[in-house]
């Protein structure tokens, strides 16, 4: 298989520009910007069925398409580069490895929507590549890529970085324009969707580092070809983070259709210490557990991982081998969601932080059946009731774990009968 | 308040976005770095500064785990135990350092030099166990590589 958005990945410098030109940079930019007009690449990126990798998956093309053209206001790209979902390190790869393959796909993007002004949103905890990526920017601002008349074609598009301060919600692409506003990030109601009432009330895409890092090729190579790459509702390569209990954890690029069992088995070289699989997280924290029965015959695609009650997510592959306790890490997740969880909604506040009373009853030995059935229904009366995804995230987390792992709960539980006074 | 440099930083900072009051996350970070941590008279100053209230900026300081009210160590060292880390032995490091300094997440040596802190997901996840000290990341923990790492901080 081609390595084509990991290619530049194990040339050296290649994050230097001299040697990103020689490998093909920028040449996407030049095509646009003297070639295509904002409609053709649109219609591109359409034809390519490039699907968002940040975790929900939406045609990007179609999401560009939505951004008004006529409105008078500015209108502004938002590079979504706060990689938080627990399991997930593959846009880090792209700023640390290919950054300018990200600056390029960030120019396009704004070309195409007609925006003069993009953020990279990154995380907090990424400072070395926020300063990487800021060092990256002026570079290309002095080869003519950034800034004003692009490779002197009156283009003008500016990139500015700003650092998140740690806070899981801010992934969320509303709670991120509401931090970038320099507020609480607290996510919006929805409608109206950011495309047309966004950054400071105008027409705004957020698009993840990954996707945007795909437009450069699909540009160069064509839709056509990127779509026949993945499936048939699915285009492409995905970049997977595979992680937990492998013999060669790492970021992957395989096709969209991947089969779960290649990933692990051939490419992360199988579960450590020969051991046996017990279960796997397909697509980061917020997607629900698949048993090693479901992995077996999972294939990484969102249509089908959804048949299975999970989904494609983030693309982090989580792996557990047959001795992992699977109450322990449903109660990390579960923590994670009470401590992510940005109060605004009762539900979501309220039920994670009772999950996380139960998980803390049952790990202490002082669990019942009753406590059981109470960890479903409140994940089943969580989930779709909430203000934002995290909510459904958190409820998936742990219904289906307690329901597919039984047992492992079970174990937890001395006293019967009565629920524990707490 | 701050040095030359830093009160640069900020004029630029305010100057280079559409809206000042988006520059809230960094002039924060710029004023944590002078400062150590965000005291009240930090805040009014940084209110001030960017034309808003001490609400606003307290209410912003409050949402975002980075940022600190209170002094803490010179090296704050951030343990992730989300699940990838776990599956990887991070109990074992989280231990191992609990011993060594003798405090527990969210307390700090009594010299001031250690915090310890829990974090969630650092993005390490293929190199796990992780932490990070300060903004450095330190991978594929052991309990010997941590006791080299800590014993040569400066
Ligand atoms: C709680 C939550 C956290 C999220 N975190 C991220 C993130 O860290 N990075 C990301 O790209 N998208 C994240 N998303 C998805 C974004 O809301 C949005 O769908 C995405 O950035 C759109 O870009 P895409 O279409 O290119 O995927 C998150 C969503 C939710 C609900
Ligand atoms: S679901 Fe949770 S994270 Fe989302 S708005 Fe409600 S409280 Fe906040
Ligand atoms: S789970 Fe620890 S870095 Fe991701």
């Amino acid at each position: 298989m081609e390595r084509i958005i990991s290619a530049r990945f194990d040339i050296p410098n290649a994050d230097q520009l001299d040697v990103y030109l020689e490998h093909g940079g920028y040449r996407a930019l030049k095509k646009v910007l003297t070639e295509m007009t904002p409609e053709q690449v649109i219609e591109e990126v359409k034809k390519s069925a490039l699907r968002g990798c940040g975790g929900a998956g939406f045609p990007t093309g179609m999401k560009w398409g939505f951004v008004p053209k006529d409105s008078p206001k500015p209108k502004y790209l938002v590079c979504n580069a706060d990689e938080s979902e627990p399991g997930t390190f593959k846009d880090r790869q792209i700023m640390e490895k290919d950054p300018h393959g990200l600056i390029e796909g960030i120019l396009i993007g704004a070309y195409a929507i007609g925006a003069h002004l993009a953020f990279i949103y990154i995380r907090g905890e990424y400072w070395y590549l926020k300063e990487k990526l800021e060092r990256v920017i002026d570079e290309a601002r002095q080869g003519g890529y950034v800034g004003r008349n692009i490779l002197g074609t009156g283009f003008d598009c500016d990139i500015i970085v700003h650092p998140g301060a740690g806070a899981y919600i801010c992934g969320e692409e509303t709670a991120l324009l509401e931090s970038l506003e320099g507020k609480r990030g607290y996510p919006r109601l929805k409608p109206p969707f950011p495309a047309s009432v966004g950054l400071y009330g105008c027409p705004t895409v957020i698009n993840n580092v990954e996707t945007l890092a795909w437009v450069p090729h699909i540009i160069l190579r064509g839709g056509e070809w990127f779509h026949r790459l993945g499936t048939e509702k699915s285009g492409g390569h995905r970049l997977y983070s595979l992680s937990g209990h492998v013999v060669r954890p790492g970021v992957y690029e395989r096709p969209l259709g991947y089969p779960l069992k290649r990933l692990i088995y051939e490419d992360g070289g199988g579960i450590r210490d020969g051991k046996r699989l017990k279960a796997v997280v397909p697509g980061g924290a917020s997607s629900p557990i698949l048993t090693a029965e479901e992995a077996e015959s999972a294939t990484l695609d969102y249509e089908p991982l959804a048949a299975l009650g999970t989904m494609m997510g983030s693309g982090a592959v989580i792996v557990m081998d047959e001795d992992t306790d699977i109450v322990r890490t449903t109660y990390s997740f579960i923590k994670f969601f009470a401590h992510e969880s940005c109060g605004w909604c009762v539900p979501c506040r309220e039920g994670t932080r009772w999950m996380v009373k139960i998980f803390e009853r049952l790990l202490r030995g002082g669990g019942t059946e009753r406590d059981l059935e109470m960890l479903v229904t409140l994940s089943d009366n969580m989930f779709g009731r909430t203000h934002c995804p995290l909510g459904d995230a958190a409820a998936w987390a742990v219904g289906p774990a307690v329901k597919k792992f039984r047992a492992d709960f079970e174990r937890y539980l001395t006293r019967r009968g009565a629920v524990a006074a707490d | 308040m701050f040095s030359q440099q830093a009160e640069r930083e900020i004029d630029r900072l305010l100057a280079r976005y559409p809206r000042k009051r988006s520059a809230i996350i960094p002039v924060l970070f710029i004023a944590q770095k002078e400062r150590g941590y965000l005291s009240d008279d930090v805040l009014e100053y940084v209110a001030k500064r960017m034309g808003l209230t001490y609400l606003d900026v307290v209410t912003v300081v409050s949402f975002y785990t980075m940022f600190y009210r209170r002094p803490i160590g010179k090296y704050n060292i951030q343990l992730c135990n989300n699940v990838s880390c776990m599956l990887c032995g991070s109990e074992k490091i989280q231990e191992h350092i609990e011993r060594k300094l003798g405090i527990t997440f969210g307390q700090t040596t009594p010299d001031g030099r250690f915090t310890l802190t829990e974090v969630q997901c650092l993005g390490s996840c293929g190199t796990a166990p992780v932490m990070q000290v300060n903004f450095d990341y330190y991978e594929n923990l052991t309990p010997e590589n941590v006791d080299q790492i800590l014993d040569s901080l400066p």
